[in-house]
C-alpha cells in the first residue's frame, strides 16, 4: 500500500497515513485531487478506480471514507477486507465508533493502524492481538502519566 | 501570568465551533503562537499535548514544521506518553527530505535495544514508515538482531521493518535472507505473514535469492494447506475463510516461485486446484482468495485442464451480483486475452452485456475486452454490438471505443462494402472523435473499391444532404461527390435506393458546404476542390462553378485563396489541360499481393498506398503554378479558432504573409474574439446527427439607398437550437465607394448579441466585392427576435446614418 486517507463527506481529511516519501506539497495535491475524484463518485459505482498509475481501492462508511492506493500487482478484493478489518477495529476499540470519534482522538486512530499495518503491509491478522497491544500500550501511558 | 495550555479535545472543539475559514484560521493561529512560546519556554510536562494539538491543525493543512524540533525531543524523552506522540509526529512531520530526520536515528537505535517491546515496537514502526536509505543502513543490523527477539509482537515488527529496508536499500537482502529459513517454522500468524512478504521482496529483486527459496515450495505449499484444510481458528478467520489475509500472500510467493518453473509449478497444482475448487465464494473474503488463486493458476506452468478451470472461474465473475468482483474478472480476463484467447471467448456473450454496464469504469474495461475479442468469425455481430455501444455510450470512452471499432473493421471486415459502411457509420455517429487519419483512410479504401464507387457516392450523398456539420463524414463525402459525381446523375445503383439526384442540386449542396460557418478550412478546401472537378464531370455548363471559384480567388483563407487562384487559372489559360489535370483518380493498387487479404491480416497495407495518390496531387498543384505551395490534399482535423471565418475581403495589392491565415482573419487589428462555430463542430456535443438540418432560412433584402444594399442572411445550427447566425452583406452598385462603414446592430433585453468583426469598412463602387459581418444572436427562450440596425458611412462624400427596424424577418429564425 502506498497510503490511505480518511476523509468525510465534505472533503475534509480525518486522517492521512503515507508510506511512500513525498513532499508536503505533493501530499496536499494527491490528497485534493483524490478526494475530489472519489466524492464525485456515485453511490452504486464500484470501489475500484486507476487514478494516475495506482489503483484506488474506497468504501464508505456512514460519513467517512476509506481510501487506499495500492500498486498494480497487489489485490483488491483483499485491500477492501484490510479496510473492512480497520475499521472493525475502530469500532471494537471506541464501541460503535462514529466520525466525530476519530476526529477527537486522531492519535488513538493512528496507534492502532500502526497496530495492524506496518510499512503498507499487513502485520497481525488477529483482531485480538491487535486490540491487545493497543490496550497494553494504553496502560503503559497510563501508568508513566501518572508516575510523571 | 501563565494560562493553562489548552487540552487537545479542548482545541478541538474550538476549532469546529468556528463559524467560519477565517475564525478557525484565527482560533489556531492564536494557539499556535501559545504552543511555539511553550516549545520555546521548554515544558516538558505538557510538551507531548502541544505536539498533538500542532499535529491536529496540521492534518487541517496549516503549516507544523516549528514542531519537528520537539518530536526529537519527545522520542529521546522515557516516559512512554511522550515517545508515542513524538513517534507519531516524526512519521507524520519528518519525512526524508528534512535534514532533522536523521537525527532521530539514534533514538530508534536506543529505543529498539531496550527491553520494553511497546517501546521497541514504536521505534520499528516510524523506521518501517519514515525511514530513509541512509537510517536503513545504519539500523540494518539492529533489526537483524530484532529477528530473534523473543517477544513475537516484536519480531512480527522487526521482519516487516526488513522489508522496508530491502525496498529502499537492495544491498541489505544478504543480511535478512539467512534468518527466513527459520522465520518460515514460525506458527504466529503474524510472523509468517511477514516472512512470506519478505520472502516475495526478496525474490523479486534477485534471481539468486529466487532461485534459493524456491526450495521451499513444499514447505510453502504445507502451510496453505494446513490453512485451507484444518486450520479454522475463529481468531484468523473471516467469514469462514481462514486468515485470508495470510492464503492470499502465501498464494502471491507462490505466483513468484512458479512461474517459468515446470518443477515448482507441479508441486502446486494439486493445492491450486484444491483452494480453487473449494473456498467458499459466498463473501468477499473468500473472492479474494479465489481471485489470488486464479491469478497465480495463470501465471505459472499450470495443466491446461486448471488453466480452464480458472478462467471459467474469471467467468463466474463476470455474473457475480457484486459490481467490485465484475470489475476484477474484466481487469484479469483483459490480461489472459492474448495467451488464452479461446478460454476467454467462451465468456464473449458475457463480457458484451458488460457494456451495459452504467458504471463508466467498467463499462470501459468491457469495451477494451470486447474489442480484444473481435475476430474473423465473429466481427459482424460484435460491430454490432459495439456501434449500439458507441451511440449511448459516456462521451470520453468515445473516441477510444470509435478508433477500436475502425481499426477492428480494418483486421477483420468480411468484404469492402461491409468495411466502408462501418466507417462511415462510425463517422456518423462519432466524427469528432475519430483519429485524423480515419478520413484519409475511407478515401483510400473507397478510392480502392471501384465497383463501390456508385453506392459510395450515393450514400455519402445523402448523408451530407441530411447534414453538414460532421466534419469528416463531410470530407469523405464531398471528396466522392468530387471524384464520382457523374455516377450520381447517370447510371444506376442496385445496391441503393434509386436516388434521382440534379447537378444543379449537387452544386448547391457543395456551395453550401463551401460557405457554411460549420466547415472547417479543411472541409472548405475539399469542397473547393470537388466543384473544381466536377466542372469536366457536368453535362451542362461550368458558367456557376466559375462564378464560385473566382470568388473566391479573393477569399480571406490563404489555403481556399491559393486553390481558386490555381483553378481560375486552370479555367482561364489552360482550359485546354482542365479534362485532363481532373480526370478521377486512378485505383490505388495497395502494394502486395491482394487488397483483401493483406486489408484482413495487418492494418499496414493502408498507409502506404496512399502515397502515390499523395504524389499524384502534388503533380496536379505542380501543374498549375510552378510552386508546390502549400499541399493540404489530406489535411488533418485540427482545430483553429481564428481559421474558422472566411471573410470576403476586399483585398489589398500586397500579397498576404505567408502561412498567417490567423493573423488574416482579424483585419484591421480588431481584438480576437472567442471561438466561433467552426471549432465548436469539434467539441463533444450530445446532440449528433440525428436531428436533420432545417431547410435553409431565405435571405432578407433590408436596406437600399443611391446603390448600397444590406442583404441579411441567416443560419440555425441544428446542434445549438438557440443559437441563430446573421451575415450581414453590403454591396454597392453605385459610382462611388462607400467607405467608413460601420454596422451596429440591438436585440430585445432576453437576446444575447455578439458582433463579429466586420470584413471591412469600405465597399467598393460598381459591385466591387460585398462587405460581410457576422452576428451571432443567443435566444434561450425562443422568444419572436427583433432587430434593429443602425448604419453610418460616408458616401459621395456625405455622412450617412441610418436607424431602422428590421421587418418581416422570417419566423424560422427563431421558432
Amino acid at each position: 500500500m502506498q497510503f490511505m486517507l480518511l476523509f468525510s463527506r465534505q472533503g475534509k481529511l480525518r486522517l492521512q497515513k503515507w508510506y511512500v516519501p513525498l513532499s508536503d506539497k505533493e501530499k496536499k495535491k494527491i490528497t485534493r485531487e483524490l478526494v475530489q475524484t472519489v466524492l464525485a463518485r456515485k453511490p452504486k459505482m464500484c470501489s475500484f478506480l486507476e487514478w494516475r498509475d495506482l489503483k484506488i481501492v474506497y468504501k464508505r462508511y456512514a460519513s467517512l471514507y476509506f481510501c487506499c492506493a495500492i500498486e498494480d500487482q497487489d489485490n483488491e478484493l483483499i485491500t477492501l477486507e484490510i479496510i473492512h478489518r480497520y475499521v472493525e477495529l475502530l469500532d471494537k476499540y471506541f464501541g460503535s465508533v462514529c466520525e466525530l470519534d476519530i476526529i477527537f482522538n486522531f492519535e488513538k486512530a493512528y496507534f492502532i493502524l500502526d497496530e495492524f499495518l506496518l510499512g503498507g503491509e499487513v502485520q497481525e491478522t488477529s483482531k485480538k492481538n491487535v486490540l491487545k497491544a493497543i490496550e497494553q500500550a494504553d496502560l503503559l501511558q497510563e501508568v508513566t502519566l501518572r508516575h510523571a | 501570568m501563565v494560562l493553562p495550555s489548552l487540552k487537545l479535545q479542548d482545541l478541538i472543539e474550538q476549532i469546529r465551533g468556528a463559524k467560519t475559514q477565517a475564525q478557525e484560521r484565527e482560533v489556531i493561529q492564536k494557539e499556535c503562537a501559545h504552543i511555539r512560546a511553550s516549545f520555546r519556554d521548554g515544558d516538558p510536562l505538557h510538551r507531548h499535548r502541544q505536539l498533538a494539538k500542532l499535529l491536529y491543525v496540521h492534518m487541517l493543512g496549516y503549516p507544523a514544521h516549528f514542531g519537528q524540533m520537539e518530536c526529537l525531543k519527545l522520542i529521546a524523552s522515557t516516559r512512554f506518553t511522550d515517545k508515542r506522540v513524538g513517534y507519531l509526529g516524526a512519521m507524520l512531520l519528518l519525512d526524508e527530505r528534512q535534514d532533522a530526520h536523521l537525527l532521530i536515528t539514534n533514538s530508534i537505535k536506543n529505543d529498539m535495544s531496550q527491553g520494553v517491546p511497546a517501546v521497541q515496537g514504536l521505534a520499528l514502526c516510524t523506521l518501517s514508515t519514515m525511514g530513509s536509505a541512509e537510517m536503513c543502513r545504519d539500523l540494518a543490523s539492529e533489526v537483524e538482531k530484532l529477528l530473534l527477539q523473543p517477544s513475537p509482537y516484536v519480531r512480527k515488527k522487526a521482519v516487516l521493518t526488513a522489508v522496508h529496508m530491502i525496498r529502499k536499500v537492495p544491498e541489505l537482502s544478504s543480511i535478512f535472507l539467512p534468518p527466513c529459513t527459520q522465520l518460515l517454522r514460525e506458527r504466529h500468524h503474524g510472523i509468517l505473514l511477514g516472512t512470506v512478504t519478505l520472502i516475495t521482496e526478496l525474490c523479486e529483486r534477485s534471481p539468486a535469492a529466487l532461485k534459493h527459496f524456491r526450495k521451499m515450495v513444499p514447505q510453502l505449499v504445507q502451510i496453505l494447506r494446513t490453512l485451507v484444510t484444518t486450520g479454522y481458528s475463529k481468531e484468523h478467520s473471516i467469514s469462514g475463510i481462514s486468515d485470508p489475509f495470510l492464503q492470499v500472500q502465501i498464494l502471491r510467493l507462490l505466483r513468484i516461485l512458479g512461474r517459468n518453473h515446470d518443477e515448482s509449478s507441479d508441486a502446486m497444482n494439486d493445492l491450486l486446484a484444491q483452494v480453487a475448487t473449494n473456498t467458499d465464494t459466498s463473501r468477499n473474503a473468500g473472492n479474494a482468495v479465489l481471485f489470488e488463486t486464479v491469478m497465480t493458476i495463470m501465471d505459472i506452468r499450470s495443466a491446461a485442464g486448471l488453466r480452464v478451470l480458472a478462467v471459467n472461474i474469471l467467468g463466474r465473475f463476470l455474473l457475480n451480483s457484486d459490481k467490485n468482483i465484475r470489475y476484477v474478472a474484466l481487469t484479469s480476463l483483459l490480461r489472459l486475452v492474448q495467451s488464452d484467447h479461446s478460454a476467454v471467448q467462451r465468456h464473449r456473450p458475457t463480457v458484451v452485456e458488460c457494456l451495459q454496464e452504467p458504471d463508466a469504469s467498467l463499462s470501459r474495461r468491457a469495451l477494451e475486452l470486447s474489442l480484444a475479442l473481435v475476430n474473423s468469425s465473429n466481427v459482424r455481430a460484435m460491430m454490432q454490438e459495439l456501434q449500439t455501444f458507441l451511440s449511448s455510450c459516456p462521451p470520453d470512452l468515445r473516441a477510444d471505443c470509435a478508433s477500436g471499432i475502425l481499426l477492428a473493421a480494418e483486421r477483420f471486415a468480411p468484404n469492402k462494402r461491409w468495411h466502408i459502411d462501418t466507417i462511415l457509420r462510425v463517422l456518423t455517429m462519432a466524427g469528432i472523435y475519430v483519429r485524423d487519419d480515419a478520413v484519409a483512410n475511407l478515401i483510400q479504401l473507397i478510392g480502392g473499391a471501384q465497383e463501390l464507387h456508385a453506392y459510395s457516392v450515393r450514400r455519402l450523398y445523402s448523408a451530407l444532404a441530411e447534414d453538414i456539420s460532421q466534419q469528416p463524414t463531410v470530407q469523405v463525402a464531398t471528396w466522392c461527390i468530387g471524384e464520382y459525381g457523374d455516377l450520381l446523375w447517370e447510371g444506376s445503383c442496385e445496391e441503393s435506393e434509386p436516388l434521382q439526384v440534379e447537378e444543379e442540386e449537387v452544386l448547391t449542396l457543395l456551395e453550401r458546404v463551401l460557405q457554411s460557418h460549420l466547415s472547417l478550412p479543411a472541409t472548405r478546401g475539399y469542397a473547393l476542390t470537388a466543384l473544381m472537378k466536377l466542372s469536366t464531370r457536368l453535362r451542362g455548363d461550368n458558367n456557376r462553378i466559375r462564378q464560385v471559384v473566382s470568388v473566391y480567388g479573393s477569399c480571406l483563407d490563404v489555403e481556399l485563396q491559393q486553390r481558386a487562384v490555381e483553378y481560375n487559372a486552370l479555367f482561364r489559360k489552360y482550359d485546354h489541360m482542365r479534362a485532363a489535370i481532373l480526370e478521377k483518380m486512378p485505383v490505388v493498387e495497395p502494394s502486395g499481393p491482394q487488397a483483401d487479404e493483406e486489408a484482413k491480416e495487418s492494418g499496414e497495407a493502408v498507409p502506404s498506398p496512399s502515397e502515390p495518390q499523395a504524389s499524384k496531387l502534388m503533380d496536379l498543384l505542380d501543374l498549375l503554378d510552378g510552386s508546390s505551395g502549400e499541399a493540404q490534399q489530406l489535411p488533418p482535423m485540427a482545430p483553429s479558432p481564428e481559421d474558422s471565418l472566411v471573410h470576403l475581403l476586399d483585398l489589398p495589392c500586397d500579397p498576404p504573409a505567408p502561412a498567417c491565415s490567423s493573423s488574416a482573419a482579424h483585419p484591421a487589428g480588431a481584438p480576437p474574439l472567442p471561438v466561433d462555430d467552426g471549432t465548436r463542430c469539434l467539441r463533444p456535443t450530445r446532440e449528433l446527427l440525428l436531428s436533420p438540418t432545417p431547410a435553409p432560412i431565405p435571405n432578407l433584402r433590408v436596406f437600399e439607398r443611391e446603390g448600397l444594399q444590406i442583404n441579411l442572411s441567416f443560419v440555425r445550427p441544428p446542434e445549438t437550437p438557440s443559437l441563430l447566425l446573421i451575415t450581414v452583406t453590403a454591396t454597392n452598385t453605385s459610382g462611388g465607394d462607400v467607405t467608413h462603414f460601420i454596422c451596429q446592430a440591438a436585440v430585445p433585453k432576453s437576446f444575447q448579441l455578439q458582433l463579429q468583426p466586420p470584413s471591412g469598412d469600405t465597399v467598393p463602387a460598381q459591385g466591387g466585392l460585398p462587405m460581410t459581418q457576422l452576428l451571432r444572436i443567443l435566444n434561450p427562450n425562443k422568444a419572436p427576435l427583433r432587430l434593429k440596425l443602425r448604419l453610418t458611412y460616408t458616401h459621395f462624400g456625405q455622412s450617412v446614418q441610418e436607424i431602422f427596424e428590421v421587418n418581416n424577418l422570417p419566423v424560422e429564425t427563431w421558432q
